[in-house]
Order: C-alpha cells, then structure tokens, then sequence
C-alpha cells in the first residue's frame, strides 16, 4: 500500500512538474531560446503573489487573476526587447541573456525581499484539508487541485495552439520564421505571446510551488529550473503531453526513491533523467508527436 | 503577347541600381529593372548570377548595400519582409517552404491572415487547383514536390499580391509538374496581378514572360522583351559567351 501511495504522490505532484516545465518547453519549441531564468520566474511569480496579497488581502487563488497578466506581459515586453535582441545575435547569445537574468532576479530578491523562505498560506479552507483512502494513502487536496489545474492549463494550450489565429501562427513561425515573414506575419509578435504564455504559466507554476511548499530566493534555480528541465527532456521536446508525462515519471520515480530512503528522493528522479538520455534520447513520446 | 509596357504609366517596381553582398562576394552589382502592371517580367541566368538574390531582396530577405527598390511610388528599401507582404509584394520562395507540420488549410490560413482585400479567397485556391479541397486536412509534409509548390502558390495568393515573386517554380519538379504548373499562370494574371519570376529553366521563362532579363555574375547582361531578342542573344547572354551581344562587359572593372 506504501507503495501504491508513492506513486499516486508521484503522479499528482508531476502535474505540478508539468505545469513548470511547459512554459519551458514552449519557449524552446518557438524560439529556440532554452530559457534559464524559468525557475526564478516561478519564483518571482511567487513574491508578486505574496505581494499582491500583502497588499490588497485577496485569498491566494484569486491572486492567481492579477499575476499571470503581470507575468504574462513582463513576458511579452522581455521577449520584445532583451530576448529578442540576444536571438538577432544568436543562439548562444540567448543562454548568457537568460542566466544574466537568473542571476539579476536571484540577487534582486536577495537584496530588496529576504533570504527567507516563503510560503503562500492558504489559510483555513477545504484545500488544505486531506482525504485518506484506506489507512495507508492520504491525499491532500491542494494536490490534485494543482494536478487538475496543469492538465486544464495543458488541455487550454492545446486547444489554443491547434485551432486558434495566433495558436496557427505559433506553430507556423516554429515551422519557418523567414516563410511566415513572407506571409506578411511579424514574427517578433508571435514570439512575444508565446514568451507572454509562457511567463503566465510559470507564475502559476510559482504560485502552485508556493502553496504547496516553501520558497526562497533561490529556490528557482537550485530546484524548479532543475526540474523543469527534467521534465521536458523525460517527457521530450516540443510535445505538450511528453512534458505531462515527464512530469508524471520524475514525480513518480522521486516518491518511490523516497520510499526506499527518504535521501534517495531526488537522486532518483535524475537517475531516471540519466536512463532516458541514454536509451531515449529523444524523449519518452516521440519527437515532433504534437506541436 | 504583346508587352503592356508602353503607355503604361509608372512601373509598379523599380529597382535602381542594387548592389547586394553575401559577406565578401558581391551576388549582384548595380541592377535596374522596371515592372509595370500586368507584366509577367521573367529574370534568367545561369546559377549564380543572382537571380535568387535580386528575387529575395525584392522581398526584403536581404539587404542591399546600395540601390532602391521602390514599389508603387514608395520607397521600400528598409522595409521588413512582412511589411513589404502585407503591402502587395509577395513571394513564393524557392524550395517551397511550407509550414511543413501544418496541413494545407492551415497554411493557407496563415498565408490569409494579414491578406489585403481582393479577389483570392481560399476557396478560390481551391478552385484553381481542384485536387486541394478534398485533401485539405493533410499535412504538407506528406505532398509530392508538385502539390507542395501548388500550395505554395496558393498560400502567397490569398495574400492577394499586387506583385507576385515567383522563384524558381521548376526546382526538382518533373518537367511535366511543371509544365502543369505554368499553365496555372493565366488564371492568376486574369484577377490582375503583376508577376516577376526567376527561372533556371530559359524555355519555360520565354514561354511565359512578357519581359526578359538576363543576369549573369551580378549583372545584367540582356533585357527585352522575348520577341526581339534571337535564341543566340539569349544565349550569349546567359553564359557570357560573346562579348558583342550583351549590353555591358561581363568583367568586373571594379575591385
């Protein structure tokens, strides 16, 4: 039964994973920019939350509606102007930009918020209650909140990217930027919304991480960017459901490693990693399966 | 055919003396040429001559070092590429480049989606080529080098062009796909657009074209149009051969 409760522990908190690593991915995926400021943008998103909270009072999840916009258009304006400006140089370029910004976001909150931790307090609700099934599982509410929530988060990007305008935009500047230029679209633009997606989930992703657990300055780097990355490459590039799925496998094979010995719990996770790049390079599903 | 050119007004595109490099080597040097509405003005040369070149600065891919290129009386020259498309001047690019994980529909979609107002709808690329309709749904990736220029085709018109860049549609296509292709041009000028082509294959590019320029190295060596140039002047000019023929010296008199 232990066992059985790891996994289902590892499959919920994959979807948290998930929702971590699909901004990650899509910003890979469109712009070729492998984005290594992702986790402190987790972790920003969640210093907002605790912000906006701080100051207008509003419950957790309501401030989930005032920081993904704030996010997603720091997105936009960052992919308009200093990503998009390393890009024009190159690809290499866009690594030493994001991990300046890393370091810039890091240090920022070091120096203007704390090096505590954080969490985002959820107060007395139903969320933070458990259900037990049998005596051996227990399963926490907040947990299959946020499972639920990344799915929808990925059903919704799913959705927007097979049938909306700018969703048939996206994916065709991924196909070829300089064929969409001469179909009159300004793929500057386009870049700029994916960045803006991918920045609003993250800062759900940040906010989801805070109510979950706690966080500090440099939670973003040492542990989400980590293991966003293992997601996608578990999961493999480019695939919104091989990111679920990466998720799912890291998050399950962290609680079972933690079953064994409770210090094995993040070894296990990159032993997985470690066996996917060498027998599945390319990823559990197959490349270029979705969008 | 008779050449619209005379009485005709303004050009629609005037190129004046461009100048592109590709790093150190110079892909074109100093050339003009004047499109006037209706035309269909055909560019040949051998490889390298900087067909393609001359073609993908038109829509903006490159930059020129020196020249203008101005379209209907507006100076495109530092135009980007999207601008200049959702002005008039679009381009079928060499080798296709479909949205290859899109299906037809799809690109013909994006091809639509800053399309200035005109005549060409999807459902009218549909009816130019009737295969497509029923097959709309496929991914590209999985058509025949023919079907994939067709929606090439398709996805620059329902942009509704004034100036439609043609390069090289006979690239890796059977003769006969080609041909076929080709025929397709009536239709497309009988809704009023101008066309400028690059063609490899001088045959298929006198059959079609209303005007004629040679290039070669950079230059132009031959302009006209097909009824009053011999196959031996084309010829000549193509490969550079006799020194009388062509208008100026092929050699570089500039370092």
């Amino acid at each position: 039964m232990a066992w059985v409760n790891a996994i289902i522990q590892g499959i919920l908190t994959g979807g948290l994973y998930a929702l971590f690593a699909c901004g990650l991915s899509l910003m890979f995926g469109v712009m070729k920019v492998v984005n290594l400021a992702h986790g402190d943008l987790a972790i920003l998103g969640g210093y907002i939350a605790l912000g906006v909270i701080a100051v207008t009072h509003v419950p957790v999840l309501w401030s989930v509606v005032i920081v993904v916009p704030i996010m997603a258009a720091l997105g936009y304006v960052m992919q308009r102007t200093m990503i998009q400006a390393s890009l024009d140089r190159s690809v290499l370029t866009t690594l030493l930009v994001t991990f300046g910004l890393s370091v810039v976001i890091e240090n920022g909150l070091l120096q203007f918020v704390n090096a505590d931790s954080h969490s985002l307090g959820v107060g007395n609700s139903i969320i933070t209650k458990s259900f037990s099934i049998g005596s051996q599982i227990q399963i926490a509410y907040l947990l299959v909140l946020i499972f639920a929530v990344a799915v929808a988060v990925l059903l919704g990007l799913q959705y927007f990217l097979s049938s909306s305008r700018y969703g048939r935009l996206i994916r065709a500047v991924a196909d070829d930027r300089e064929a969409a230029q001469l179909s009159g679209v300004d793929y500057r633009h386009v870049f700029g919304i994916a960045a803006a997606i991918a920045f609003g989930t993250v800062a759900l992703a940040g906010i989801a991480y805070g109510m979950y657990s706690q966080f500090a300055p440099t939670t973003g780097t040492d542990t989400i960017l980590l293991f966003a990355f293992a997601a996608v490459v578990i999961g493999g590039l480019g695939s919104l459901w091989g990111t679920l799925l990466g998720g799912v496998v890291l998050g399950v094979a962290q609680q079972i490693g933690a079953q064994i010995n409770i210090s094995y719990e993040v070894l296990a996770g990159y032993l997985v990693l470690l066996a996917v790049l060498v027998f599945r390079p390319q990823g559990l599903t197959a490349r270029k399966a979705e969008s | 055919m008779n050449s619209p050119r005379q009485g005709n007004g303004t050009p629609l595109l005037e190129v004046r003396d461009l100048t592109v490099h590709h790093g150190q080597l110079r892909a074109l040097d100093r050339v003009s040429l004047h499109v006037f509405p209706g035309e269909v003005y055909a560019i040949i040369g051998a490889n390298g001559a900087g067909k393609s070149t001359l073609l993908r600065t038109i829509a903006g891919l490159h930059q020129p070092t020196e020249g203008t290129i101005l379209y209907d009386g507006t100076d495109m020259t530092k135009a980007r590429p999207e601008r200049r498309a959702t002005a008039g001047i679009v381009m079928v690019p060499e080798g296709r480049r479909l949205f290859g994980s899109l299906t037809i529909e799809e690109n013909l979609q994006v091809g639509a989606t800053y399309a200035r107002k005109g005549p060409w709808t999807i459902e009218r690329v549909y009816e130019l080529f009737g295969w497509m309709k029923e097959r709309r749904a496929q991914r590209t990736a999985q058509l025949s080098g023919g079907e994939q220029q067709s929606v090439a085709i398709g996805r620059a018109l329902v942009a509704n062009p004034r100036v439609l860049l043609l390069d090289e549609l006979s690239l890796g296509l059977a003769p006969i796909v080609v041909q076929r292709i080709y025929a397709m041009l009536p239709q497309i000028l009988a809704t009023g657009l101008t066309v400028l082509l690059v063609e490899q294959d001088v045959s298929q590019a006198l059959r079609v074209a209303t005007h004629l320029q040679c290039l070669l190295e950079g230059h132009t060596t031959l302009e006209g149009r097909p009824s009053d140039v011999t196959p031996a002047q084309v010829e000549a000019a193509y490969f550079g051969l006799d020194p009388e023929a062509p208008e100026q010296d092929e050699e570089e008199s500039e370092p």
